[in-house]
């Protein structure tokens, strides 16, 4: 039978892929065609969503971006064969070269299978790592994700496999594995992505580390405006419940590993780990002081294992291929693959998992083919809202958490926000500090009332009220929240302002930008 | 929707939600989630309530509940319509969106309509940022808008 492929991923539902499924639908059942519609996850070139492919003898043909008013059409010109002379048919999916050019280690999977088969799911490799290690002690385990070199993806960057050695040491009779899905920052989506498109890698990566650690039950926090991560999430658990790769036993191994869905409820500051666990445990997400460690003391006081989605997505690739395979990948102390997601005024938006190492022009201007406007790049915030921007000029920063660190900036979650020379970049300091009081949990004075100040200082500068001493009070004020702060929300959300202040000045003096939009 | 509930109501079906929850660890968030979706808001007698099951001060549950933005106090418009305010969007023309959609639906961020058709609430990135400015219209996703779809949009709430 053909298969056709419709991603059910957030970004291509935003774009009308319901509607495509739909009339594709009704269009078979009108000819009593034998084709069935599987609903994958994205393959994550977003501008070509919905992106449609048709599986022929193993080999899948993409189409798009294609709207439910293409679909007759495309079926009369014979879709269904796959090759063939159209402007939306784009050959085979894996020839396009944004797919090609890849080294997809964690999403290797994504937009291939259909996510709620584990049938599929073990076809293409699923389970691997999981079986490996089940026949491996957790302290085996344990050094086998230090030496892949495999670091945090949620931001901070500090080594999984170290954590989870600090929570195999500690004493608990029950310790938790808890997955940070809350994904706030504004240009990432690797982690819904992941969630929406491959569950099964999520939960056999959460099962591997409560192996790693000991600990029995896992908890995956995710923010209220991902509906549908949620939904294929809570249905992948089930499944996965009833195949015994969660339970009592997993995989009929005697150890007990099981987990559940959390929502978080609008509130970006709950992404930080301790305001999660805070969240969990049914209290206001207010950032709790370190020490003690989550890994030691988290949630409900007990050993606590934290870890971005892309973290634990990581190893069971680490696990089924080994340390050194994925060692081998990346730059510097940024071992393996980053995936790169690409947002804003850009050409090619989507997803791109790639080894550490390229620059940040090359990922821009090669990868993602400048500007969606066809306008000059001005600016591009790396690492979400409390991510540096950086000019043209820094293109030439490597992509690896030091090099970037050696820039005043961070990769963060490995957002890229795309600006063209119409952006103000006052106003995106303006933002960054409202983006801040929104947000802030409220804990700290500088992080509390700091961005209001700011907010008023950067009015003023717009004004041109006492401009130079208003830059003044404005760098002051960032040194305070830098340094006074608890958490990365006040500590990092200087990083915007001050980049946007040091790289594009101009913007900051009267009439600056209306001469940059001309 | 709560608006016209009459209190025994309100206290018995928040016992309902609550005794479901009493076996999971940190109840209180998924309870003030069931408690949102079915009234809308959260009303101040369920408060109480949850308080009174949980064994917490009713200032403990008012101080979670008002710390969270999905957590409302008066009831939300028939439609809740959210709109990415974050830098991915603006940098495709998220704010002239925002504008066109505000001045379409007559409303300014967090306000519902006077007959209670609509609510507008901005919110910061929806995970669409490829495919941006996006919003979300009662859990139904919208990417790549136009200023000039806000007419449309505001056309659809009304009907
Ligand atoms: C304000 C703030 C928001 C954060 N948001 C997230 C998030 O959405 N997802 C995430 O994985 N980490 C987030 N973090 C980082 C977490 O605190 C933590 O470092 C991370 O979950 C650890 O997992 P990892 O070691 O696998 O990266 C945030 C930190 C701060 C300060
Ligand atoms: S820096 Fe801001 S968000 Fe972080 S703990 Fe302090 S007040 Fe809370
Ligand atoms: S910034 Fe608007 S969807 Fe992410």
């Amino acid at each position: 039978m053909t298969r056709v492929f419709i991603p059910q991923d957030a970004a291509a539902l935003s774009v009308g892929a319901d509607q495509v499924a739909l009339r594709m639908q009704a269009l078979f059942d009108d000819r009593d065609l034998d084709v069935e519609i599987v609903r994958n996850g994205s393959r994550g070139m977003h501008w070509l969503e919905p992106l449609v492919e048709v599986e022929i003898d193993a080999q899948r043909f993409a189409f798009g971006p294609v709207s439910d008013a293409d679909v007759s059409e495309l079926f009369e010109a014979g879709f269904l064969d796959g090759e063939i002379e159209h402007p939306l048919a784009l050959g085979l999916t894996s020839e396009i070269p944004y797919l090609k050019n890849q080294t997809r280690l964690t999403y290797e999977r994504c937009g291939l299978i259909d996510p709620h088969s584990l049938k599929d799911y073990r076809a293409n490799g699923g389970m691997e790592g999981l079986e490996r290690a089940l026949t491996m002690s957790p302290e085996e385990i344990v050094s086998e994700v230090t030496e892949s070199g495999l670091r945090g993806r949620g931001g901070a960057g500090f080594p999984t496999g170290i954590k989870w050695n600090t929570v195999l040491k500690a004493d608990g009779d029950q310790k938790y594995i808890v997955c940070n899905a809350d994904e706030g920052d504004s240009g990432t989506f690797a982690d819904r992505m992941i969630m929406e498109g491959d569950p099964f890698v999520l939960i056999e990566g959460m099962a591997i580390a409560g192996l790693a650690t000991g600990a029995t039950r896992g908890y995956l926090y995710t923010r209220s405006e991902y509906p549908h991560a949620i939904d294929v999430m809570r249905e992948a658990i089930d499944i996965a419940r009833v195949a015994g790769l969660l339970g009592k036993s997993v995989l009929g191994s005697g150890k007990a590993f099981d987990m559940e869905v959390r929502m978080g409820a609008g509130a970006y500051v709950c992404g930080e780990e301790t305001s999660m666990l805070n969240s969990m445990e049914g209290k206001r997400g207010i950032v709790r002081a370190k020490p003690p460690l989550p890994a030691l003391e988290g949630f409900l006081g007990r050993p606590t294992v934290v870890n971005n989605v892309l973290s634990l997505a990581s190893v069971p690739a680490i696990l089924a291929k080994g340390a050194a395979f994925y060692k081998d990948f990346g730059t510097g102390r940024s071992r393996g693959t980053i995936a790169i997601q690409l947002a804003g005024n850009v050409k090619y938006s989507g997803l791109y998992e790639t080894a550490f190492g390229l620059t940040l022009g090359e990922i821009v201007n090669d990868i993602g083919g400048g500007t969606l406007s066809g306008r000059p790049v001005k600016a591009v915030q790396v690492g979400g809202p409390l991510g540096a921007y950086f000019p043209v000029e820094l293109f030439d920063t490597v992509f690896d958490y030091e090099a970037f660190a050696a820039r005043d900036g961070l990769i963060g979650h490995a957002g890229i926000v795309v600006f063209d020379d119409t952006v103000d970049m006052l106003k995106q300091a303006r933002f960054a500090m409202e983006f801040c009081a929104v947000e802030s949990c409220g804990k700290c004075t500088p992080c509390r009332i700091g961005p209001v100040r700011g907010m008023e200082v950067l009015d003023k500068i717009a004004r041109d009220e006492n401009r130079d001493s208003q830059i003044e009070l404005l760098h002051s004020l960032c040194d305070t929240m830098k340094f006074g702060s608890l958490c990365a929300l006040g500590g990092f959300t200087p990083y915007p302002v001050v980049s946007a202040l040091t790289h594009f000045p101009q913007d900051f003096r009267p009439t600056g930008n209306q001469q940059a939009a001309e | 929707m709560a608006g016209a509930m009459p209190m025994h109501e309100i206290t018995e079906r928040t016992a309902a939600i609550v005794d479901g929850y009493l076996h999971v660890e940190g109840p209180l968030l998924p309870i003030l989630h069931d408690v949102q979706a079915t009234f809308g808001h959260v009303p101040d007698a369920a408060v109480e309530k949850i308080a009174d099951l949980l064994n917490l001060s009713r200032a403990e549950v008012h101080g979670v509940k008002s710390f969270y933005h999905d957590f409302q106090t008066s009831p939300a418009g028939h439609h809740v319509l959210k709109v990415c305010r974050a830098e991915a969007c603006q940098a495709v023309g998220g704010d002239a969106l925002g504008d066109a959609i505000q001045k379409a639906l007559g409303l300014d961020w967090h306000e519902t309509s006077a007959d209670g058709t609509v609510t507008l609430e901005p919110v910061y990135c929806l995970g669409l940022c490829s495919c941006a400015p996006a919003v979300m219209l009662d859990g139904e996703l919208r990417g790549r808008l136009k200023p000039r779809d806000a007419e449309a949009l505001a056309a659809e709430v009304r009907r």
